[in-house]
């Protein structure tokens, strides 16, 4: 054990090479450390508390508030998009209803002029068949008479040939004949 | 002891790394003396500086790795006060935060080969377990006046028990800056000269390689314990706050 003191003080003497012992209880070195230990934790109080400090927690807080906003921005969009959706499903809805509104109004107007021109075609058909009819009825009586005339002509003719008096009885005869 | 003085042949000096040496002259050491203890402490204030304000002088939205680093060891000394002293001992933070950015750099510079440990020193970190205990004493007394002295009567315990626990208690207050203290300065101490230890025996050609892979592990395990220790040291700190400002757990 003295051996150790002895070699302890040689050593803080600073002549011998090697330490004997441990440094640590070399108490001559105590003030100096602990001098310089309170100086560099002064110093370092007062780095953080002048400087870096305050510097993280603002920049903490900022981000923290960047995030809260952010997220607040967020449930606002959120809430927009879905007024937005449901503005855009009835004005869907809407132009649905007024889509099947106009398709009926068209089919309306096309049905009212379809019949119109139906009722015109009715008519023109009902006016151009009874034109032809009287037509058909024109050339039937055309006909009958073209017939008495030519049977009675050549009824004549043949009376005559034969050598008969061709004459009102002739004529009689075919029309009754037509007639019949 | 004994391979100190033979100073021939194969010698390791495990303590020699420890040695408070002036750095301008051989002149005895004062207490003003700039000394290699100045010089480490000196760059143990400068990487805090760099760390804390060079770090985090974009102030950035996202931030980048220096300013992150930063912010880790604000969010997590400010998260170890606020679970373990409770909402008032928010207001010793910044010296919390002192001890801790501290003990790490301190205790992660010492890790440089050739390089001063400061806080393998007894003298540093007795000083800084005094700081504590006395601040906690003094805290104690002026928060919650006489009542700090409850904290070593236990009531939970029946009434016959509580004068022993009550000296067991005392015993145990004035043992804490004790304890921590020896327990930095020892693990690093020990660390330190393991690692030394290893290194002289990579001089002999047989072991090195093994030497070799020993300091390289021992190295590992010592970063490892330089965090630890710097952790522990500021847990155990807001351990002994609580009882200054908190209410009572025992």
């Amino acid at each position: 054990m003295e051996h150790e003191v002895e070699t302890v003080t040689e050593a803080a003497a600073g002549d011998a090479p090697y330490t004997q012992g441990m440094p640590q209880l070399n108490f001559e070195s105590w003030p100096n450390q602990i001098f310089w230990l309170l100086v560099a934790l002064v110093a370092i109080y007062l780095i953080l508390t002048r400087i870096a400090l305050p510097r993280v927690a603002s920049v903490l807080a900022e981000r923290r508030g960047a995030i809260t906003n952010d997220l607040l921005a967020a449930e606002e969009l959120k809430l927009k998009a879905k007024s937005a959706e449901a503005a855009y499903n009835a004005a869907l809805a809407k132009a649905r209803e007024e889509a099947a509104e106009i398709i009926a109004a068209a089919k309306r107007a096309m049905d009212a002029d379809l019949a119109a021109a139906i009722a015109e075609a009715d008519r023109e058909i009902s006016k151009r068949t009874a034109a032809s009819e009287a037509r058909i009825n024109e050339i039937h009586a055309g006909m009958r008479e073209s017939v008495t005339e030519v049977a009675t002509d050549t009824a004549s003719a043949l009376v005559a040939a034969l050598g008969g008096q061709a004459d009102d009885s002739v004529k009689a005869a075919v029309a009754a004949h037509v007639k019949g | 002891m004994a391979t100190g003085t033979e100073s021939t042949g194969f010698a390791i000096h495990p303590m020699d790394q420890f040695v408070v040496r002036p750095l301008f002259s051989d002149a005895p050491i004062q207490w003003y003396t700039v000394t290699n203890v100045t010089l480490w402490l000196a760059i143990a204030v400068l990487c805090v500086l760099a760390l804390m304000v060079f770090g985090t002088n974009r102030r950035a939205m996202i931030p980048c790795r220096s300013q992150s680093l930063a912010e880790l060891a604000y969010g997590m000394v400010y998260n170890m006060v606020e679970e373990v002293t409770g909402r008032e001992g928010i207001k010793y933070f910044p010296y919390v935060m002192t001890l801790f950015l501290f003990v790490l750099f301190a205790n992660l510079l010492g890790l440089i080969p050739a390089s001063f440990t400061t806080t393998s020193h007894v003298a540093v970190t007795a000083t800084l377990a005094l700081i504590v205990f006395l601040s906690v004493t003094i805290l104690g007394f002026v928060n919650k006046g006489p009542g700090f002295l409850k904290m070593f009567w236990v009531e939970s315990a029946p009434l016959p028990v509580r004068p022993v626990l009550a000296v067991i208690e005392l015993i145990s207050y004035f043992v804490r800056p004790v304890s921590h203290s020896i327990r930095l300065a020892g693990n690093l101490m020990a660390g330190h000269a393991v690692l030394k230890v290893f290194a002289g025996f990579a001089s002999m050609a047989i072991i090195s390689p093994v030497a070799v892979g020993a300091v390289t592990a021992i190295y590992g395990l010592e970063t490892l314990v330089a965090v630890v220790q710097a952790y522990v040291f500021t847990i155990l700190t807001c351990v002994y706050l609580r009882d200054a400002v908190g209410e009572n757990h025992h």
